[in-house]
């Protein structure tokens, strides 16, 4: 008994260790985030400031189209979450359900997109875009977030599909039900759980991405907060305070998003390492 | 059956569009780009051969950038997984509140990794950095360092943060793993007598090995192309010190206007991951696997 109780609290007191680690720079953020701008540049510097100064919150909206890179953020990131929807639920419904003659090599292919990282082709993609006339476009921005999220989604939503027995459907299809019918009154429901897993993936992800929205934006208009941000990061002054109000503007949606779905997150990834 | 479905095309046809216009395109239009002269304004000027590989193979700055990935692809890796399996196994156990601890891991994860790079940047900061403050109080340092100043202290610190944004994920993956080990196999092993550490690389480490897999490939290529890291917190200075091939690869492109050799090192990156990612396949023992 004393040492399941000795256990628990050497168990709790590792946890509490590992969660201040992987909170030390948000916490970071969030003082520097409310301290006044005399106080920004003390040195060594002050653990915390003297007052918080919330009006930075407020100030940091005049200071860059704050409103309009969050806008911008919101349709790229929503709209490659519902591209990656329609595109990949059929195609991992069939891949999970059916055996057909090019099955393997569709499968490889996916695979291989996995491999790709948008990063690393840039130049390809940019050139790409240009070519198209669609750099500095919500559209290039929106297929390219789609594309690169489409294999993980097909990967985990197959698994999912998968564990479904493919009885339950029959069963419904001999009560008269048509094939789409079962799909979405039954096969989807049962799926929740993948879902909710590739369509929070697929928006953080595109919500976060960088690299691309780099390269093919030129203006505020279509900017991502991503890319927004470094506009506070000078040639020789960077405006720290503005910059994590900002960055905490943006985590902290996310954040509660991802955690709703915390409790779906280790099955949706158990279905996908399985398969 | 088949009648309804029509076959497979209305199903993955529109997957496969989407991965053919955006993901294999940009791959032809590279390795076409790689063999071209392209003036600095983006202007084809004809086929060159292979005169890019050969402009980038005397690029001084190479052989660095290199090495350095090769090293910061291994460590990162390394490191990640390493931590990842002693997390797991915590977040694993009964305690209380370990839900909030969950909750913290999630955070670096769902945040944009080019925002917890920049408080990183501002942490470690030589004269405003609170890290330079808490040593100095500590009595570790007897002056402010400049961290990020000079690539001996700066590029470990670019490997702390890759590891700090590579861990949740991970630790997710191998927890998710943990799961699927029935918990009657521990009675099991305990009525056996086995150690703690015997039924860990008895029972569990062996049926961890299909996470570990999936956790260890996506990062490997996820590390290898890490870009806003290395951007933010020394943009690869001072000089090249601190690039990374991905890093140069883009300098190339949009900082020296050196559109070709850039994509020629884009080339040259796919050959690199490819072989990671196949060396890998061989130590696992994985492909062998599948084949059977």
């Amino acid at each position: 008994m004393n040492t399941s109780i000795a256990k628990k609290s050497a168990l709790t007191a590792a946890g509490v260790l590992v969660a201040v680690i992987f909170l030390i720079p948000y916490a970071r953020m969030f003082t520097t985030a409310l301290t006044p701008k005399a106080e920004l540049y003390s040195i060594p510097a002050e653990y915390l400031p003297t007052w918080f100064d919330f009006s930075n919150f407020i100030t940091v909206w005049d200071s860059a189209p704050i409103a309009s890179y969050i806008v911008n953020t919101l349709i790229i990131a929503g709209a490659a979450t519902v591209v990656v929807l329609l595109v990949a639920v059929p195609a991992a419904y069939y891949l999970a359900r059916f055996r057909f003659k090019s099955r393997n090599l569709i499968l490889l292919l996916v695979l291989a997109t996995q491999m790709f990282a948008p990063t690393s082709m840039v130049i390809g993609i940019y050139r790409e875009f240009v070519a198209l006339g669609l750099v500095n476009t919500y559209t290039s921005l929106i297929l390219v977030n789609a594309a690169f999220n489409l294999a993980f989604s097909v990967w985990i939503l197959s698994g999912f599909f998968s564990s479904i027995p493919a009885e339950v459907e029959e069963a419904a299809m001999l009560d008269g039900c048509s094939r789409i019918k079962v799909l979405r009154t039954i096969t989807l429901p049962l799926a929740l759980p993948g879902l909710l897993t590739a369509i929070i993936f697929t928006f953080i992800s595109a919500w976060n991405e960088f690299v691309i929205a780099l390269t093919l934006t030129s203006s505020p208009e279509i900017r991502p907060l991503t890319v927004g941000i470094t506009g506070f990061i000078g040639l020789y002054e960077v405006q720290w305070h503005y910059v994590f109000a900002v960055s905490l503007i943006a985590i902290i949606p996310v954040v509660i998003l991802f955690i709703s779905i915390e409790k779906w997150l280790v099955s949706g990834l158990t279905a996908g390492s399985i398969k | 059956m088949k009648k309804i479905l029509a076959g497979p095309i209305p199903w993955v046809g529109p997957m496969l569009i989407l991965i053919f216009t955006v993901v294999l395109w940009p791959v032809f239009e590279m390795v076409r780009t790689s063999v071209l002269e392209i003036s600095g304004s983006g202007k084809e000027k004809g086929f060159v051969g292979l005169e890019n590989y050969q402009e980038l193979l005397a690029n001084p700055n190479l052989v660095g950038a290199f090495a350095r990935t090769i090293s910061w692809v291994v460590i990162v890796v390394a490191l990640t997984i390493f931590i990842s399996l002693f997390l797991a196994q915590l977040l694993n156990a009964e305690f209380p509140g370990r839900r909030y601890v969950r909750w913290a891991l999630i955070v670096p994860w769902a945040s944009s990794v080019i925002m917890t790079a920049t408080s990183f940047r501002w942490m470690l900061d030589g004269y405003y950095g609170i890290l330079n403050r808490i040593l100095l109080d500590l009595g570790l340092v007897d002056e402010q360092v400049e961290w990020l100043g000079n690539p001996e202290s700066s590029f470990p610190m670019l490997i702390a943060v890759a590891v700090f944004v590579s861990l949740p994920f991970t630790t997710f993956v191998l927890l998710a793993g943990l799961q699927t080990v029935p918990g009657e196999l521990y009675e099991a092993a305990r009525v056996d007598g086995a150690t703690p550490w015997k039924a860990y690389f008895g029972i569990t480490f062996p049926l961890l090995r299909t996470s570990l897999f999936v956790a260890t490939v996506i990062n490997l290529i996820n590390v290898f192309n890490q870009f806003p890291i290395i951007w933010v917190m020394t943009q690869g200075g001072p000089g090249y010190e601190t690039d990374t091939t991905t890093t140069l690869m883009y300098k190339l492109a949009f900082k020296s206007q050196e559109v070709g050799q850039s994509a020629a090192l884009s080339v040259l990156n796919f050959a690199v991951i490819l072989v990671f990612v196949l060396i890998y396949l061989r130590a696992s023992g994985f492909s062998k696997k599948e084949e059977n």
